[in-house]
């Protein structure tokens, strides 16, 4: 039986992990490597490591702190932030990551997921999508939440997914870093619609935020950055209200 | 002992470098890890590590590109039974041919095929993408101290349909049954993969460092 996935998020800015509320105004909340080996020990099921400026900044994600990160990773390691081109993804995968998110140059240049795909295979290419509710839907946003599109966030979700995405990482930027709990609406317009698994973010503030991403979001696994960072849940107390509420997960 | 981790430009070489070096520092033994990527750094290594990120003809390719490597491997694991462990992709490999993007011959070393996973429903999700059970009947050195129905991660859409039932080691749900390991000899391939499966993973590594097929 496949087992619902809980992924803590490291948001990293200049090399810390950081938690903005909406994406501003961040909070500093550690060293990126030492968060990881704590949610390594914790039994993660994944980590998920943004760097949350380099879009904006226009450069490279930092390699050496993906590499140190995934030197304490035993468990599947996402590295997101300022992926450009194929040769960003490999030296990403030769710095430990296994799988790479794509949002800003998605956008920029379609291709690169179809290309990602092929090259690296989709299970490789997770897109992120950040959505922001507009009336009756949603318009994705890139730059780590800086700059709007215009475009769609459903018909971008079924697009992605058919060039080869293998993932989609589903932010919702009016609940990110609110806690008060997922978009579901957003989440099952999207679950309803794509083939390929969604992870839910945006939002977590409680352990039942996390059981409704999945029950009534349709996720297939959720992510969440502050509930663990500041020590308010570990690992094991999600698990457990996973599994109270009907979930598989692991352990 | 050493033991070689093939690079051939597709793959997460670095996570299976330290899994492997992890496992090993578990063992009393003298162990040494090497990544190879070319020919003559392979003709001293006693066990065989084929990782596999990646489409497959773009893994075979990657092989391929290797002057005289497939036909090193063939001399070493099939000739001279050095152990074999082909990790998702590397272990998709050992099969006659794949249906991943058109038709791209592999390895034929076990006889089968890898096709698309079946989708079950628009509720099911492809890729195969995260922790799953694994079952298995038969006893088998490589699953010492791993109890049945312990969890591995997988990150798959292509599956291994062996030909040959007795070569599938143990199975995974999803769908429907889909191959784990496969054994043949002194070859062994998993779809999951053993370096990003925390404690188990290290554990079913270390199986592979002592196994003396």
């Amino acid at each position: 039986m496949l087992k619902t996935r809980i992924i803590p998020c490291l948001d990293v800015k200049e090399g810390r992990v950081v938690k903005g509320i909406n994406f501003v105004d961040l909070k500093d909340a550690g060293d990126p490597v030492e968060q990881a080996k704590v949610y390594d020990f914790q039994g993660a099921d994944e980590l998920c490591f943004l760097d949350i400026t380099a879009s904006s900044d226009e450069r490279n994600i930092l390699l050496d702190i993906v590499n140190r990160t995934a030197d304490q990773c035993f468990m599947p390691l996402t590295v997101g932030g300022g992926v450009r081109s194929l040769t960003d993804i490999r030296n990403l995968l030769l710095a430990g990551a296994d799988k790479v998110g794509i949002n800003t140059s998605a956008i920029n240049n379609p291709s690169i997921v179809e290309e990602g795909a092929n090259k690296f295979g989709s299970q490789c290419i997770v897109v992120a999508i950040d959505a922001k509710k507009n009336k009756d839907s949603w318009t994705i946003y890139t730059h780590g939440g800086r700059k709007e599109t215009g475009i769609d966030a459903i018909e971008w979700a079924q697009f992605v997914a058919e060039k080869g995405a293998g993932e989609l990482l589903v932010t919702s930027m009016d609940r990110d870093g609110t806690g008060k709990g997922f978009d579901l609406d957003l989440l099952k317009a999207i679950t309803s619609k794509v083939s390929v698994p969604v992870i839910a973010s945006g939002g977590v503030g409680s352990l039942e935020h996390l059981v409704q991403g999945v029950k009534e979001g349709g996720a297939n696994a959720v992510l969440a950055a502050s509930i663990f960072h500041f020590g308010k849940f570990k690992i094991k107390d999600a698990r457990k209200a996973m599994t109270e509420a009907g979930l598989n997960t692991r352990l | 002992m050493r033991v070689g981790i093939i690079d051939y430009g597709s793959g997460n070489i670095r996570s299976v470098f330290k899994s492997f070096e992890k496992a090993s520092s578990l063992l009393d033994k003298n162990i040494q890890i090497v990544i190879i990527d070319n020919v003559e750094e392979l003709k001293g290594i006693d066990k065989i590590v084929l990782p596999g990120v990646g489409a497959f003809s773009d893994c075979m390719q990657g092989l391929e590109n290797i002057n005289g490597l497939v036909d090193l491997l063939y001399k070493m694991v099939i000739e001279q039974s050095k152990a074999f462990l082909g990790i998702c992709v590397g272990m998709q490999l050992l099969a006659n041919f794949s249906k991943e993007y058109g038709h791209t011959e592999g390895l034929g070393w076990i006889e089968g095929e890898v096709s698309a996973i079946e989708k079950i429903g628009p509720e099911m999700k492809v890729p195969h993408m995260g922790w799953n059970s694994i079952n298995f009947d038969k006893k088998h050195p490589i699953f010492n101290r791993i109890q049945k129905e312990e969890d591995f991660y997988f990150a798959h859409s292509y599956e291994f349909n062996v030909k040959n039932n007795n070569f599938v080691l143990a199975k995974t749900y999803y769908g429907s049954d889909i191959t784990a390991v496969v054994l043949k000899n002194n070859i062994i391939g998993t779809q999951f993969h053993p370096e990003k499966s925390q404690a188990t993973g290290v554990q079913f590594i270390k199986n592979f460092l002592e196994w003396a097929p």
